[in-house]
């Protein structure tokens, strides 16, 4: 086991403004219906809404001398719009684009300052959520989708939003790093990873282009993963793992440090409740932004065949982390520099390390944003943890899309 | 100890009941004990023990209703949930399919509840991943597994005048099993409610035998291939397509049972003829509960039958409104098989992909049931009705609609997940890409 410094008795607590539990049920409620309604007006046949607030109150106490008091808030608003078209027998369905977040109610706020601008005139939100506007363009965009072309199948350049993006670094990234996946402790679950000891070793193992920086951070603030300190009372920090296109580095904890030559805890190990055994879990994973002025509007002009894609859709990857495939929320086509229209049935398949290295250009810090999971599964018995990864809009070249359309 | 009788549980929830003061009152309580190890690299990891209970009151005024959950039962706690349910129901919107808690129902005497399985021993499981981990270390393979055991209760009370309880055990074995030389992986399923029907050697030797036969697989091109999936390869298609078996989904337009102009596939064939699929809470191999969350009594369903559409799921409000009787949904899933082994459906197979399981399956599209997911622990290619070697894994996307529709042969039934699955053969199931995954 690495030591660990005693720290006395320390608090933490997720930075926020407005704590979930001071705001009136009622008032929540108002703003799902409002949600609700604005949908039902814009076109939507069906719509659900919901808004997950946790707060996690945490005491470790050890004999190395650390009493550590953590307040923990997470908050998730979200909903499913549907539109039906009854006489062509069909549906479709658009999530909401917010992200669950390390943040307080204000993530509820809808400020203007927060939302960004996205491609083919979608509205994407930062650390602000505008729920009533975001169930508005959804309807609108689930009706679109009913008529939206079918793809054609090939390769294309992909354009992936942040809020799709941290779905496939989670996948692609943040999995095949977890020490013990690669010794073998999660073969009978998750798995276990290409990512083994050797290439890590061999220090030059190209893990994506030179663009590609991927840090794992559980200090980040409005981070699902952020805390003081981890459940083996380490503090936590910010750490490279893979730099320049490089692996550099796993997620380990303190019993797995010395197996890659190193004597201190990263801190991302994680326990779900005070009777399950704390375990490595993925800190939040994200991908640096580039570090040249360039944003989403410059991407998009620069790509001749391509796909925009933003939101979370079906995703499913195999257990050594190789092969993948993805889907999305919503899908536009790019011709020539321009966003030519909406696309249906789109899903990219691909392998993990071309995928990276195929990664040629990644917009600037101002389209930086987080994606979220409350659901993060590991373990056996399975626990859930709660992680972050955040982008910037980024190209990929030459990935192979299928079309998933069928009949029955 | 979390396992309350009948008596003890009928005796908290009349006490929770009597706090009430709501215009009614539905109350369920639960307890479990469960029991785990866990080995990998040989070696064991973790282990554990649980012992769980709740008490979930819900009270409703009205439309207007509220839940609260505690698992201390003394009659201050008693009270204080009740207060609270009450106080949340009063601060909720009106409820417009909200349905009154249902009056006492007729159920048969459940079957799922076995008495050995609720006195498995720490010792009994540590000697469990012993029968793992020294039959893989003589074979040059590392395991890594799971026992998980437990047993416990559901009793039901509300402000009607219903009572339910039932008593459960169940336990789940799973083993990966992996060459030392990283090249070949194998892997076994075991669940029952008897803890007596398992054979941890037994289970142990079949993933054994697949590591070492899965050893340096060979690439071969993705595409369309007649293939024998092994009933833990199917049970996650069959029973995801059982589960949207909606009613309410389907007359909505929003399910892949909605028709073209609208309506549904309800008395349909959907599927090849030789497809039956129906639930039973007391089948001797998958027996569950008699009754369902919401108190409806569980019988024996039928749900496809010569690949006809017989039934939908119908909650209780979504009834009300079609004006037919409801249909709760079941706690397991049956699907007929026939009389070949699977040494059978290699024999008559001239070319095809023998697949152990499926894994990371996701819907790729809920209107046509489309899934994708991958192979793993043991992908074979059969050739002139024999095992020629084995293959790389592959990714599928395939429905199981248009699976059953390209059905070939159904073999022996196999439990799975609390499911009764059998090996089935078919024609031109679809692997889009291939996996360096071992």
């Amino acid at each position: 086991m690495a030591p660990v410094q005693a720290h006395g008795e320390v608090s933490w607590k997720t930075p926020l403004t407005k704590d979930f539990k001071d705001v009136p049920v009622s008032e929540k409620v108002d703003l799902l219906l409002s949600a609700n309604a604005a949908a039902m007006e814009n076109g939507a046949n069906f719509v659900n809404s919901a808004l997950f607030m946790v707060n996690e109150q945490k005491y470790f106490a050890s004999t190395d001398g650390s009493y550590i008091d953590q307040d923990v808030h997470r908050i998730w608003p979200t909903f499913s719009v549907t539109a039906v078209d009854r006489e062509a027998g069909k549906f479709k369905t658009r999530q909401a684009m917010s992200a669950p977040m390390g943040m307080g109610y204000e993530y509820m706020d809808g400020l203007a300052s927060e939302k960004k601008e996205g491609s083919a005139g979608i509205t994407l939100y930062s650390k602000s959520y505008d729920i009533v506007e975001d169930a508005v363009q959804a309807a609108k965009q689930a009706k679109e989708m009913l008529s939206a072309k079918s793809v054609d199948p090939g390769k294309y350049d992909l354009v992936l939003e942040p809020n799709h993006l941290g779905l496939t670094i989670h996948e692609s990234v943040g999995h095949p790093l977890e020490l013990d996946r690669v010794l073998g402790y999660e073969a009978n679950y998750a798995g276990t990873s290409f990512a083994t000891l050797d290439k890590w070793k061999s220090g030059d193992f190209k893990y994506g282009s030179d663009l590609v920086n991927l840090v794992a951070d559980k200090t980040q603030e409005g981070s699902l993963g952020a805390v003081g300190y981890d459940d083996e009372g380490v503090k936590t920090k910010k750490w490279d793992l893979v730099r320049n296109g490089i692996l550099v580095n796993y997620q380990a904890i303190r019993d797995q440090v010395n197996i890659i030559d190193q004597n201190e805890s990263h801190g991302c190990c994680y326990a779900q409740s005070w009777n399950d055994v704390q375990f490595q879990r993925m800190p939040n994973v994200s991908l640096e932004a580039g570090k040249e002025k360039y944003s989403i509007k410059d991407m998009i002009k620069d790509v001749e065949k391509g796909i925009y894609i933003a939101g979370r859709g079906s995703y499913s990857i195999d257990q050594q982390r190789y092969n993948f495939q993805f889907g999305g929320t919503v899908f536009y086509e790019i011709k020539n520099g321009e966003i030519v229209g909406m696309l249906n049935d789109v899903a990219y398949q691909s392998n993990t390390q071309e995928f990276w290295n195929s990664c040629s250009k990644i917009c600037d810090e101002g389209d930086y944003r987080m994606f979220g999971s409350f659901f993060d599964g590991k373990g056996q018995p399975s626990q859930v943890s709660a992680v972050s990864h955040g982008s910037s809009t980024t190209r990929f070249d030459d990935i192979n899309v299928i079309n998933t359309g069928r009949t029955i | 100890m979390a396992i309350y009788t009948e008596e003890e549980a009928k005796k908290i929830m009349e006490k929770a009941l009597s706090f009430s003061t709501a215009d009614t009152c539905e109350i369920n309580l639960s307890g479990e004990e469960s029991g785990n190890i866990r080995y990998a690299r040989n070696t064991v990891s973790t282990a554990g023990h649980r012992s769980n209970q709740s008490l979930v009151v819900q009270s409703s005024f009205g439309k207007q209703s509220g839940t609260a959950t505690i698992d201390e039962f003394d009659d201050a706690s008693l009270e204080k949930v009740v207060k609270r349910a009450e106080e949340l129901a009063k601060l909720s919107p009106e409820n417009p399919e909200f349905m009154e808690p249902l009056e006492q129902q007729t159920y048969d005497k459940a079957i799922n509840f076995v008495e050995a399985t609720a006195n498995i021993t720490p010792e009994y499981r540590a000697s469990v991943a012993n029968d793992s981990i020294e039959p893989a270390a003589a074979k040059d393979v590392t395991a890594a597994g799971f026992l998980d055991d437990s047993y416990g209760f559901n009793a039901m009370l509300n402000s009607k005048g219903l009572f339910a309880y039932n008593k459960s055990s169940n336990v789940d074995f799973t083993v990966t099993m992996r060459t030392n030389d990283g090249t070949g992986s194998g892997w076994v399923s075991r669940d029952y409610n008897d803890i007596g029907k398992f054979d941890a050697s037994e289970a142990s030797k079949v993933a054994i035998d697949k590591a070492v036969l899965s050893r340096e697989a060979k690439a071969i091109e993705p595409g369309k291939y007649t293939v024998i999936l092994e009933p833990a390869a199917a049970e996650d298609l069959i029973s995801n397509m059982a589960r949207s078996l909606n009613a309410r989904t389907a007359d909505e337009g929003r399910s892949f049972m909605s028709k073209e102009g609208g309506g549904t596939k309800l008395g349909e064939k959907i599927v090849d003829e030789r497809v039956s699929l129906w639930s039973d809470p007391l089948h001797p191999e998958v027996p569950t509960s008699t009754w369902s969350g919401d108190g409806q009594a569980l019988r024996k369903t039928v749900w496809i039958e010569n690949g006809v559409v017989k039934n939908l799921a119908y909650d209780r409000f979504w009834a009300k409104e079609q004006g037919v009787e409801p249909v709760p949904f079941p706690n397991n899933i049956i699907m007929g098989g026939g009389d070949a082994s699977l040494e059978d459906l290699i024999k008559s197979t001239k070319k095809g992909i023998l697949v152990t399981r499926l894994w990371y399956i996701r819907t790729v599209d809920p209107q046509t049931l489309l899934y994708t997911g991958l192979t793993r622990d043991g992908t074979f290619y059969i050739e002139n009705g024999q095992i020629k070697y084995p293959v790389k894994n592959f990714r599928f996307n395939e429905s199981p609609i248009i699976m059953l529709n390209n059905l070939e042969t159904l073999g022996e039934q196999v439990r799975i997940n609390g499911n009764l699955i059998p090996y089935m053969k078919i024609r031109d199931f679809t692997f889009t890409s291939l996996s360096d995954a071992v």
